[in-house]
């Protein structure tokens, strides 16, 4: 595993109006690390997968992914807010798996697979049909290439969108509660799946969960959020067991006397 | 006189056809301009981008707020004072195009409202490029679900096609009085271009029924 920093938040902000959502956050990812973040609701931490995504943009602070600067770029030496361009440029390395699927309904599972390897990465269809046939067999679902997504259920929805997002062959997966939005039952499915592409390939992983047994047995490190800040960061055998913070505790207390 | 002259019925009636034909070609192409510029001011409009955002929302009020008479009388009698003279049947497509636009693109706008906004954010994940996201995800969802509203405004816009006999256009209702003033005899044309607008009426609007009941099961 490589040493070198994945995903670096430095000094991020982020505000809706007056709320300020993180402040002064920051944190680092190393290559192939996988990172669970946890806390209450609220806290924040989608909001950092989706600054990641550029699907929101940062108030103060700089975010850096392999290297390259996701939020800024250098314009005559200055660095000012990226463009359009910069971060499809930057956010091409990067894939996410969304709490509600969000696959393209207007399409097969093919279709989906296929779109962004062809229209983004320029592959031939055969060669987008190739993998989206053996990203499919990872997942378990070879046999539902031609289906729709209303003809799946959710967990075999999850599975196809973790496909879609591995079909571009991200260096970095953000998960955003993927587990959430499932049937009880669905859940292990997704959770082993995710664990298995854990330990067979060397994407870097950042998920928010609240699946706390996943969270345990599947990172490296975890972060414990409160009110836009990292309170605790430490390996999960510590922080499930012995964390520093009162607020960690009664966090962990809350989330595992429910389940 | 009688009440009702079958054999001058089905002498005027050839005529009345052709004219009829007039009226389907201005609303086959003032659909083609009402569906397409709906479109794209719909999809500019989501754009949101300063400036134009406004001019598109100053145009589509202006033109759902005044009259069709008054722009279509605008664009045959005021714009060759600007140097540009149209043919009646074209100011008739434009519009009629134009003015059915500006519903056609409200129309537009609640369907692509209707995509969730995960549709989006799965395409920014996959980094689609624009176009590509609204050709292959957002359009294919939101219109689908439009067909039936866009279908209505269609069965609208001909049905007011006669209006365009305020410029002389040579369609249905006016071919109907004209032939009513060479004659004296009004009530067979009339009742015929009436019944012509029912029979391809009705028969659409069950259509566009089908569709919204087709979207809803």
């Amino acid at each position: 595993m490589s040493p070198e920093s994945m995903i670096v938040f430095d000094g991020v902000e982020k505000r809706f109006g007056d709320h300020v959502v993180l402040r002064d956050l920051d944190f680092t990812v190393a290559a192939g690390e996988h990172v669970c973040l946890i806390g209450p609701s609220g806290s924040g931490k989608t909001t950092i997968l989706r600054l990641l995504m550029t699907l929101e943009k940062v108030d103060a602070g700089t975010i850096r992914v392999g290297g390259q600067c996701l939020s800024h770029m250098e314009r005559k030496g200055a660095l000012v807010p990226a463009d359009e361009k910069h971060c499809r440029e930057v956010r091409r390395r990067i894939g996410m798996v969304f709490q509600q699927f969000n696959l393209f309904p207007n399409m097969t599972v093919r279709g989906n697979l296929i779109e962004a390897p062809t229209r983004v990465l320029g592959l031939s269809a055969d060669e987008a049909n190739a993998r989206a046939v053996e990203l499919l067999e990872l997942v378990g679902l070879a046999e539902k290439i031609d289906a729709h997504p209303t003809q799946l259920s959710g967990g075999q929805q999850q599975r196809v969108a973790i496909a879609r997002a591995l079909a571009m062959r991200p260096d970095v997966l953000l998960l955003d509660e993927v587990t959430s939005a499932l049937d009880p039952e669905l859940v292990a499915g997704v959770l082993n799946l995710l664990r298995d592409l854990g330990s067979s390939t060397d994407i870097t992983f950042l998920c928010v969960t609240h699946e706390m047994g996943f969270a345990r047995d599947f990172s490296d490190r975890v972060l414990m959020f409160d009110a836009g800040q990292v309170i605790e960061d430490a390996p999960p055998s510590k922080l499930f067991t012995e964390p520093d913070h009162q607020r960690t505790k009664d966090f962990l207390h809350a989330v595992i006397d429910r389940t | 006189m009688p009440l009702w002259d079958w054999g001058y019925a089905f002498e005027v009636l050839p005529q009345l056809l052709k004219a009829l034909l007039v009226t389907l070609e201005i609303t086959l192409l003032g659909s083609v301009v009402a569906l397409l510029l709906g479109l794209l001011i719909a999809v500019l409009r989501q754009a949101r981008i300063p400036v134009l955002d406004q001019v598109l929302w100053a145009f589509v009020e202006f033109i759902r707020s005044t009259p069709l008479l008054v722009q279509v009388f605008f664009l045959y009698f005021a714009l060759p004072r600007f140097g540009i003279t149209l043919s009646a049947l074209t100011v008739g497509v434009i519009g009629l195009g134009v003015h059915y636009a500006t519903y056609t693109s409200e129309v537009y706008r609640a369907g692509i409202e209707a995509v969730p906004r995960g549709q989006w954010e799965a395409a920014t994940a996959l980094s689609l490029p624009r176009s590509r996201t609204w050709t292959g995800v957002i359009l294919p969802q939101a219109i689908p679900r439009v067909l039936p509203a866009l279908g209505n405004y269609v069965i609208s816009m001909f049905k007011e096609v006669p209006l365009l006999l305020a410029i002389s256009v040579v369609e249905v209702v006016s071919k109907a009085q004209e032939i009513g003033s060479q004659t004296f005899r009004f009530t067979e044309p009339f009742t015929i271009a009436g019944l012509l607008f029912l029979v391809l009426s009705y028969p659409a609007s069950m259509l566009v029924r089908r569709l919204e009941r087709r979207r809803v099961a």
